[in-house]
Formats: C-alpha cells, structure tokens, sequence
C-alpha cells in the first residue's frame, strides 16, 4: 500500500508541470489583448501601454511562463487584471461556494442515481427499470441552463417559493443559503445522477448474476441482505471511481449552473476571466481544478483498496 | 382626550411608523454586468458608471434633457478668451471619511485623474494644462486650446472627488474601498457579486435620499434578471430585453421607464484601418457603401433586431437629441437606387464579412441587414466573433465590416472625434479625411453653441458621404422596477439617479 501511495505521489508533480504548459500555452492561443479587453470603452492608448508592462504582457512567452511559475513556487498565481486582487484570494474566497454547490449536487447526484440505478437493476423489465431509463435520458439530454431557466420560472416567478438567484453564506444563515442552493444543485446533480444511474444498473446486473451472489440466494439470506450487503458493495468499485471524477465534471458543470444562478463562485470567476482575458485568474483557476481532479483521482484508487479487498495483495 | 383626537392621534402615530419604516428601507439593483475597479480616475466600464451614481458625486450633472446642471460645483465662468474655466465649489460638503471637500481636493483629484498610472481619464483631461486654487472654494483651470466638451466630462466620471487622505493612503487598491462624497459610502463587495452601500448622514443633499441602503448584484442573464424582479428578490432591474416588454407590461406589479440612448449602434466599415480596406469593393469604394446604406431599411431592422425599442438614426447622435443635423435626413430605402449605383461601380455582386458580436441583438441585427442588402445583390457573410477578440481584430485592422454599439457620451463630441478623427484611439474604421477632422478639432475649439452646431451640420454631411460607420439606430434604455417605487428619472445617460427615488 505504502509503495503504491509514492509511485502514485510522484507521478503528480510531471503531470502538473505539463497541466501548467498546457494551460499557460492553450491560454495564449486565444486572440484578444488583455490589456485592450481591459482598457474598457476608451482605451487609452497610454493606459494599454501601462497595463502591458505591468502584468508582462510585452515580454516573450517562455519569459511570462517564467514569471508564472517563480510566483507558482511561491504559492502566489498572480493578480486578477480585473478584479484587482490576488487569485489566490480570489480562489480561497470562491471554492468554499462551488465545493459547497458540488457536494449538494453530488449529494443529490447519489440519493437519486444509485437508488435508481439499483431499482432498475434488481426489477429488470419492468416498469420501474423502464421509468429509471427514461429518467437517465432525460437527465443527460437536458441542458444544465435550460432547465435551471425553466425551474427559476416556476420556482421563483410563479410559486415564489426560492430565490432565483444568489447567494449566502451558510455561517449567515443557513437556511437562506440552503433554499438559495436547492436549485442550482439539483440542476447540476441531475445530469450526474443519470450517469450514476446508467452505471449503477450495469453493475448491479453484473453482480446479481455473479455465482457469489447465487449462493448467498441459495444459503437462504434475505433477499434485501443480498443484494445491499452481496451485491451493492461489489458493485460500487467502478461506481466509486466514476463518482470521484465525476466530482471533477460536476465543478466544471458549475460554470454554467454558477452563470445561470448568479452564485459567485468558481465558474463565474472562469468564465469571466476567460471573456475578460483575465490570464492569471484562468491559469490560476484551471491549474487549481487541474490539481484538485488529480487528487481525487489518487484517493478513488486508496479508496478500491478499503472496498476491494482483490487489490490488496 | 376626545375619540376624534384619539384617532387623529393614532393615525399620526401610524404615519409616524410608516415614514420612519420607510426611509429605513432597502433598494435592490439588479445590474446587467459586473461592474470593473470602484475608482473613478481608473473606472473603464458603463455598468461601473451605473454604481458610481450613488457612491461618488460630481462637480456636475445631466438633466433629463441633458443640460449640465450643478453638482459639487455650483456654478462656473469661461474666460473671454475660453482658455479658462473658474468652478465655483459648493460649500458644506465632505467626504464619507468627514473630509472637508473644498477647492484642494478639487484641484488633487483631476490631478490625480490626470497623472496616475493607468488612468482612464488622462485623455479627458488632456487640454487641461493647470489647474489653481483661487480660493478655498474656487478652482481655476487652464486650458492650452479652448475646449467645448469640458464642462460635460466633468458630468463624469473626471468630475467625481474622491476623499484626498483615502487616496493618498490606499493608492492603487482605492477602488477596493473607495472614499467619494455621494448620498451613499461603500460597505462591502464580493467579488463578482453584491456590492452594498449605506446612506451616508452627512450628505449635502439629505433630505433627497430616501433608502438606509443600496445593495446593487450583477446578474448577467436577462431572463434571470427579470425572474428576480418577478419574485421580489430585486426592485429595480437595468437594460431588460426588449423581447421581455410584452410581459413586464402584462404584470400589474411594474412599472417600466424607458428613454432614447445617448449612443449608437452601427456598422463600422474598414476604410482605412489596413490593406483589407483597399482589397473588398466596400472599404475602397464609397459609391459601393452608398448602395450599402441605401439597401437597409432601418426601422425595419429596429422592429427586428430591438422589437421595436429603439429609434432609426444616422448620426452619431440620435435625431431628438439638440446637436443632429436636421440638413442630413435619415434616407429612404432604395433598392434600385442602391442596384445602380453597384452598376456603375462594376461590382453588381459585392461580398464582404460582418463581423458581429456574440449578443442575440447584434446577430439579429446582421441577419436582418444580411437579409436587406442582399435584395441589392451583397453577398453578406456574417462571423460571430467573442467581443475581446473582434475588439483585438478590429484594432489590427483584420475585418471589412463591424457591428459596434457605443454607450455615448453626453457632448456629442465623446460619439464623435475618438471614433473618426485621424488616428484617435477607436477609430477602427481607419478613417482620415483632413477636412473633416480639422471641422472635428474647430468644433471642440468652440464654446459657441450656434457656432458650434453649423460645424456639426458640416460634419454630419461629409460623415453621410464617405460612411466610415453607417449609423443604424440608437436603443431605448430599459428600466423595470417595482410598482412601489416612485421618482425613478430617465435620464439619457442611462444613469440610475436615487435622489428623489421612494419606495
């Protein structure tokens, strides 16, 4: 365990040595002048000039890269051109709303895609595995904003039941802040709870007709025994994993869900630097996520350890 | 104590409560986009424009009808030789910090507007070359060249003080906390969301604000912005969609104010701006723009692209305003015309590609213009391009024609000279015509406002000629807000103004 814990440590660093060329690079692709973006409607010629030498943008590339990284080490990602205050800040400010946003999606995601996904399995060819499917295609056909536009409408306008929009810190109160979060997280967790769902059946059916499973039938157990202790537990390992990552995939869904319900948080911070030529927040951001969707990805292997005993040896 | 007097008492008592609830209120804002750094000498954004309105006064302001009207300033004098102008500071009043406002902050903040690093308003300020406390409420500026748009930058953000000894102390970070003299201070922002203000109790004009706080939230999506209208959770909400209209209109709890821009939108034509001008029959050839122009009927495209909500224009002011041209018509659709003109040009089947911006309003808008000039033989292509870049590819010239609005400004001269003079910072269409631009550089020279009007008329006649920009239509600002709310004024600069505004 221990020896597979470093091998997999070590192979972190070049991978985000090559995440941060990646971003860095693909990030000056894009056309568009940082400077001229953020000169706003009179751009000043004296001003685009400041601006230029201020953040760097007239030195070569492999130069900027090199500012980049020197700050990297340090633990600083540079300033916001926009917002006027260190990323970092800006990222420990905003990840508390996302990671909140994606808990409750993932939350949601679970409770709704794994029951689903093991009443269609356990009644294949019936109506429920039938309801449970249409469920799925309905959830990865139905566009993230779409349906949060359609919910705000009834929610908000008609029944006036939640706020469309916003939000506020749980420390503030918390029962504004849950009733500000129903909906962009349901919105989030539904197109996920469809891929939980999809997974789930195939392995629970899998495992429902595995010979163990058959014996622990023919030794008599209860058949909710079999198939929540026998069955489910077996067929969580790939579920597992996919939910790890999918972890990752729900806060780059946020980006739409965060732009639709105004919620200030990790995707708006992306998408407004992004139009706004905000290098340092986008690198920053997507270097973060990056590091973030690696570390998942560790802890999904420690946790086959802990459920799969076949992995241990 | 009789009944009588029993309940005239009460019904004090009641309107007592109902008066001190009330001005204990809050007013909520929805903003359409997320406003830039809170400092006024470093401000580039309209939306930033919008939240200074509450926070920092100015030494003038703009009335409905967009006469200049006194603010922090309460009067001022040109020189006889209109190379000076004496501003006249009001007395008694002082920063959110207890600063006293007076002649030296006057003369600190446009210095301050003029020489700091990364200053929007330099070029403003540019003909400013001094500026001297006469006495502590008296300010004297020198100009190097008479210079007409002055006073009405001074509506704007150049005219905003901000608190001296908060300037002095914050430096670059001011905008984070920024210390103004307006009816509300500064509380708190979170970044790309809510920004707060509070009433502040020493302001000069006191007895005109009637909100304990202001709490302006960006919220980018249209429908969303008017869902939250809906629902209550804001009582004012900025530039709605015109397709949204119909039902604002239906809901008995709003009320809709809406006035004429200051600006415009329009299609700018690379004339000159690169090589590209000289290669498509568009930029080289102005007969070829001509039959362009005459191909496009622009209420038609105002019904489509606005629903309506906007007036056809072809200036770059819209023709209520006081300084359009009268002797330069808007014309008439001519399809035929426009056919001959393309003949005698010997291009019948012009192509060239329109670059527009990602918005539904400006794609409406190239569809419908698609639409038209192809009924006169164009081969329009449109490009939808992200604003950052088409902005960074009309800088380098790489386009033929451009769907650009601008925001305006409230002397003509803000929608004018930076967008066609020779070489001036937005002129992407590349124009230079030396005559033209020595009328431009006479009318800002000149205060005489009937002088100053024949020169515009010139203008606008060789503008209408050469068409570098060919001017469409100017939008209505759209409002929408709580029926409660009363005292809301539309003013053309698209400006939210709380004085007098109750709920």
């Amino acid at each position: 365990m221990g020896d597979f814990l470093l091998k997999r440590l070590a192979a972190i660093i070049p991978t985000l040595f090559f995440v941060s060329i990646l971003i860095f690079g693909l990030q000056q692709l894009l056309p568009g002048d940082p400077a001229v973006a953020m000169a706003g409607e009179e751009r000043d010629p004296a001003t685009i000039q400041y601006l230029r030498e201020k953040f760097h943008l007239d030195d070569p590339l492999p130069v900027r890269y090199g500012y980049w990284l020197k700050g990297l080490v340090h633990g600083d990602l540079g300033d916001s051109v926009r917002i006027q205050r260190p990323v970092t800040e800006l990222i420990v400010e905003k990840l508390p709303v996302t990671l909140e946003l994606g808990t409750l999606a993932m939350l949601i995601a679970v409770l709704i895609g794994v029951t689903a996904g093991v009443v269609a399995a356990v009644m294949k060819d019936t109506k429920w595995d039938y309801a449970a499917n249409v469920f799925a295609l309905w959830g990865l056909s139905t566009p993230n904003f779409w349906l949060g536009i359609l919910l705000i409408l009834l929610f908000s306008v008609k029944l006036r039941w939640l706020p469309a929009s916003g939000y506020v810190s749980p420390f503030e109160d918390l029962k504004a802040n849950l009733a500000g979060m129903a909906m962009p997280a349901f919105v989030l967790g539904n197109a996920f709870a469809a891929v939980l769902m999809r997974h789930t059946r195939s392995a629970m059916l899998q495992a429902l007709s595995a010979d163990y499973v058959r014996t622990a039938r023919a030794k008599g157990l209860d058949e909710r025994v079999v198939v929540l202790r026998h069955a489910l537990r077996n067929a969580l390992t790939p579920v597992i994993t996919l939910g790890a990552l999918g972890f990752g995939e729900l806060l780059s869904g946020a980006v739409l869900t965060e732009q639709v319900f105004s919620i200030p948080g990790f995707g708006k911070l992306i998408v407004d630097g992004v139009f706004n030529r905000d290098y340092s927040v986008v690198q920053g951001v997507v270097l973060f996520t990056a590091t973030v969707y690696v570390t998942l990805n560790l802890l999904a292997d420690v946790a086959y350890f802990l459920v799969n005993p076949r992995m241990r040896t | 104590m009789s009944s009588k007097k029993r309940v005239l008492a009460l019904l004090a008592l009641g309107a007592a409560l109902a008066a001190s609830f009330a001005s204990a209120q809050t007013l909520r804002i929805g903003l359409a986009e997320d406003p830039d750094v809170l400092d006024p000498t470093l401000a580039r954004t309209f939306v930033g424009r919008v939240v200074f309105a509450s926070l920092c006064d100015k030494l003038f302001d703009l009335d409905e009808k967009l006469d200049i009207v006194p603010q922090l300033a309460t009067g001022y004098e040109w020189s006889p030789d209109n190379k000076a102008l004496t501003l006249h500071i009001r007395k008694g009043v002082t920063f959110h910090d207890g600063e006293k406002l007076d002649a030296a902050a006057v003369k600190f903040n446009l210095e301050r507007h003029k020489t700091m690093q990364g200053s929007s308003r330099r070029g403003e300020l540019a003909p400013v070359t001094g500026i001297d406390v006469v006495d502590p409420y008296t300010v004297r500026l020198d100009l190097n060249a008479p210079f007409a748009p002055l006073l009405s930058m001074l509506t704007d953000r150049s005219g905003m003080m901000v608190s001296p000894k908060a300037a002095k102390a914050e430096g670059e970070k001011f905008g984070a906390k920024p210390v103004c003299s307006g009816p509300f201070k500064f509380v708190s922002r979170v970044a790309q969301g809510p920004i707060t203000l509070q009433r502040y109790d020493g302001y000069w004009n006191k007895a005109a604000i009637h909100f304990d706080k202001v709490i302006f939230t960006p919220v980018v999506d249209s429908t969303v912005r008017l869902a939250n209208l809906k629902s209550g959770q804001l009582d004012l909400i900025e530039r709605f969609a015109p397709s949204d209209m119909k039902s604002i209109q239906a809901d008995s709890r709003l009320k809709i104010s809406k006035i004429v821009e200051i600006g415009y939108q329009g299609i700018t034509i690379n004339v000159g701006k690169s090589d590209l001008a000289q290669k498509n029959p568009l930029g080289k050839d102005p007969r070829v723009r001509e039959a362009f122009e005459l191909s496009l009927d622009r209420q038609g495209i105002v019904d489509v692209a606005q629903e309506g909500e906007a007036v056809p224009g072809n200036q770059w002011v819209a023709p209520n305003n006081a300084w359009y041209a009268k002797s330069v018509p808007i014309p008439k659709r001519d399809v035929e015309k426009a056919k001959a003109l393309l003949r005698e040009a010997g291009v019948t089947n012009p192509a060239f590609t329109l670059m527009t911006p990602t918005t539904s309003d400006a794609q409406r808008l190239a569809q419908v213009v698609q639409a038209m000039a192809k009924e006169a033989g164009f081969d329009v292509k449109i490009q939808l391009t992200e604003f950052s870049t088409s902005l960074d590819l009309a800088d380098k010239g790489q386009y033929e024609a451009f769907v650009l609005a601008w925001s305006g400004r409230a002397d003509p001269d803000g929608n004018l000279q930076s967008h066609l003079g020779c070489k001036a910072p937005l002129n992407y269409a590349g124009y230079c015509d030396q005559e033209t631009n020595d009328l431009i550089n006479k009318s800002r020279m000149t205060v005489d406002r009937a002088e100053r009007q024949k020169l515009f008329d010139q203008i606008a006649a060789r503008i209408a000629k050469d068409r570098p920009i060919v001017y469409l239509y100017h939008r209505h600002w759209l409002w929408a807000y709580d029926k409660k709310l009363t005292g809301f004024r539309t003013v053309p600069d698209g400006m939210i103004r709380l004085q007098g505004m109750k709920m």
